[in-house]
């Protein structure tokens, strides 16, 4: 485990499998890889991207990382503590620095209660103020996210979804978090609120000094708001290097195939591409392809693809990559 | 003009709803021209999707109806047809593909089962013929072993899958338009450039007139020849592919196109965003629907909504500024 001071997150050897069970006797017949083993750390006030298609376990990921889900092994050191090993109080009160924001406006705010009670809520479970405070905390936390104070005694459906997400990220600020994990914030918006959302979140950063894991599958918009970017395929991470390096000099032939597949909306530059384009549908992480997970899409996958899984390994400073030939693409 | 093959002129269709009628689709008129492919880009509730529909008879009514208008395809006029007549048209001459697979196949007949009636209903086939066509046309849309899977129920299918299906079922009866109505919104990038490169390859085998509806602009870029941008009901900007993407007029396309990260930006900007919300038209609007969200808006903007105007080579736009000056028209 690294002291360094400017990591805040530090996740290794993480695993996550939810166990299928079946005949009469419900016996384990097998399980869900959703994350085998991955590791990665996240800088103070820095933003990570994390993108792959669905049913990649990015989403378990963050869920594992704030112990909504209790990871299978693995260890998340969070400002030097480990939180797999914490439980009970210990951990609620770890729970105050870590927050997160997800992906349906629409199912994460409780529709019978006001936006003021669910802005307000995690300042009094976790005793944060005084209930003749909440209020005025609320109203200030509203302002911050740019909607009016007086909304507070409003119900959610009342609101549309880019308000309504604001809600959401005027609840995770509520305690002063250091940390949040945006599951997909945007990817149920229309565009032009998209834009909003990302900048307030872009502002809010700047102003509280957060780190943000932000996970998405919109690459466009994880270049646009990510200092480093993860890819991850089938439970495992492909490819870990800065933004730039990851847009402009891809290793990994997924992270290639899958840049390649984005619509650029520019008619022009989109038919001067060059695109990869994948065949077949991502396999079932109930058994994963042996080896190299990508293997069976992989343009260009040998032999010994499927004997052993590569390693994640840092073929330049700070460029990670899982790949037995990334060398070929230096 | 007489080289479309399908004509809409002053389409209007409203719905009831207990808080008032809503005015979703406020007079749009467009052609297609054969062989073309036209996008329709906006935002949802912008009346894209709804305005499909009515051309197609397939608003429920109540609480929908289509108010007024005119859709010319093959010398008849599609709002004035009997249910039966279009339902000769629809699925055979004019096909629909919709936005989630799984909801439009039914769960409980086989692929094969879907797949061959409107063959037998529409083009006559024998059970046999149908069979065999059937198969052909998965093979045609990439699924292999087709003849197998013809037994398999949707369920059995992944999502681009199943969408392969849906596009295998419009074109069983080779339709001149093929109407798609954000066909890869639920899908995953990889599995999107899949779908859109094969209905690039099937459009330029069979040579079938294609509308594409979506928000992404990002996906328009790459297939279309032609865009209509919806905003409120009303097609704001018209203009071939280029051209809008280059010399962008109306100040919600300018604001569309700047409101979208891009994968293959340099510099870190910020993202131009449009503040405020679309509107939800219950009158049609005196004034420009746009206007309270416009940053160019002026005195006349609010007192009359200004109609498509021709503002370069057959490109149109409804706005009473010109941005670039900042001045009146």
């Amino acid at each position: 485990m690294s002291t360094n001071n400017d990591v805040l997150l530090q996740v290794e050897d993480l695993y996550v499998h939810f166990p299928i069970y079946s005949g009469f006797i419900r016996r384990q017949v097998g399980a869900v890889h959703a994350v085998d083993g991955i590791g990665f750390a996240i800088k103070r006030g820095e933003t990570l991207g994390l993108v792959g298609e669905s049913g990649s376990g990015k989403s378990t990921t963050g869920r594992a990382i704030l112990q909504l889900l209790r990871p299978t092994s693995g260890s998340v050191h969070f400002d030097g503590t480990d939180l797999v090993a914490l439980k009970g109080e210990k951990l609620r009160h770890m729970r105050r620095k870590m927050q997160m924001i997800f992906q349906d406006p629409y199912a994460s705010l409780n529709p019978r209660m006001t936006v003021g009670e669910i802005v307000g809520e995690p300042l009094i479970v976790h005793n944060m103020a005084k209930s003749s405070e909440v209020e005025a905390r609320v109203k200030h936390l509203l302002e911050v996210v740019k909607l009016e104070p007086s909304f507070s005694s409003r119900y959610p459906h009342e609101f549309s979804g880019g308000q309504r997400q604001r809600i959401g990220v005027a609840r995770a600020l509520a305690l002063q978090p250091s940390f949040i994990v945006c599951d997909e914030p945007i990817s149920a918006l229309d565009v032009s609120i998209q834009a909003q959302v990302v900048n307030l979140l872009e502002d809010l950063q700047g102003q509280f000094n957060l780190t943000y894991l932000f996970i998405a599958h919109d690459l466009s918009m994880v270049r646009h708001i990510s200092d480093r970017v993860a890819v991850m395929y089938l439970g495992a991470i492909m490819e870990l290097a800065s933004r730039d390096e990851i847009y402009l000099r891809p290793l990994h032939p997924y992270t290639q195939a899958l840049l390649s597949a984005i619509p650029i909306p520019d008619p022009i530059a989109d038919s001067k591409r060059k695109r990869v384009i994948l065949q077949g549908d991502i396999p079932s992480p109930v058994n994963p392809p042996s080896g190299c997970r990508f293997r069976t899409r992989c343009p260009i996958a040998q032999e010994v693809c499927a004997e052993s899984r590569p390693e994640f390994r840092e073929i330049k400073p700070g460029h990670f990559v899982a790949c037995f030939f990334a060398e070929r693409f230096l | 003009m007489p080289d479309f093959i399908l004509d809409v002129q002053g389409l209007e269709t409203t719905f009831k709803t207990p808080d008032g009628v809503i005015h979703a689709v406020n007079g749009v008129s467009f052609g297609l021209a054969e062989g073309e492919t036209l996008g329709v880009v906006g935002e949802s509730g912008c009346g894209k999707s709804v305005t499909m529909l009515s051309v197609l008879g397939l608003i429920p009514s109540p609480p929908g109806k289509v108010v007024t208008g005119k859709a010319i395809f093959s010398r008849q006029d599609l709002l004035k047809m009997s249910k039966e007549d279009l339902r000769h048209i629809r699925g055979s001459q004019i096909s629909m593909i919709f936005q989630d697979p799984m909801t439009s196949l039914n769960p409980v007949l086989t692929i094969g089962r879907q797949l061959t009636e409107p063959l037998e209903l529409h083009l006559g086939m024998t059970k046999e013929q149908a069979r065999e066509r059937a198969a052909e046309l998965l093979r045609m849309v990439g699924i292999p072993n087709g003849k197998e899977r013809l037994n398999d129920y949707p369920h059995q299918f992944s999502g681009g899958m199943r969408q392969r299906v849906m596009i295998a079922m419009a074109l069983s009866c080779s339709p001149q338009i093929l109407i798609a109505d954000e066909p890869t919104t639920a899908l995953d990038v990889t599995i999107q450039a899949q779908i859109t490169d094969l209905v690039k390859r099937l459009r330029d085998e069979l040579g079938m007139a294609i509308i594409w509806i979506t928000h992404d602009l990002g996906v328009v870029a790459g297939l279309a020849q032609r865009v209509l941008v919806m905003y409120g009901g009303y097609i704001i900007e018209e203009a071939p592919i280029n051209e809008l993407f280059l010399n962008p007029e109306h100040p919600y396309t300018i604001g569309l196109l700047g409101s979208l990260p891009r994968v293959d930006e340099l510099e870190h900007t910020k993202l131009l965003s449009i503040e405020g919300l679309p509107p939800v038209l219950y009158q049609k609007p005196n004034a420009c629907p746009f206007a309270p969200r416009c940053k160019w808006a002026m005195e006349h903007c609010w007192n009359e909504n200004p109609p498509l105007l021709e503002v370069g080579p057959e490109h149109r736009a409804a706005c009473w500024v010109d941005t670039r000056t900042g001045r009146h028209r």
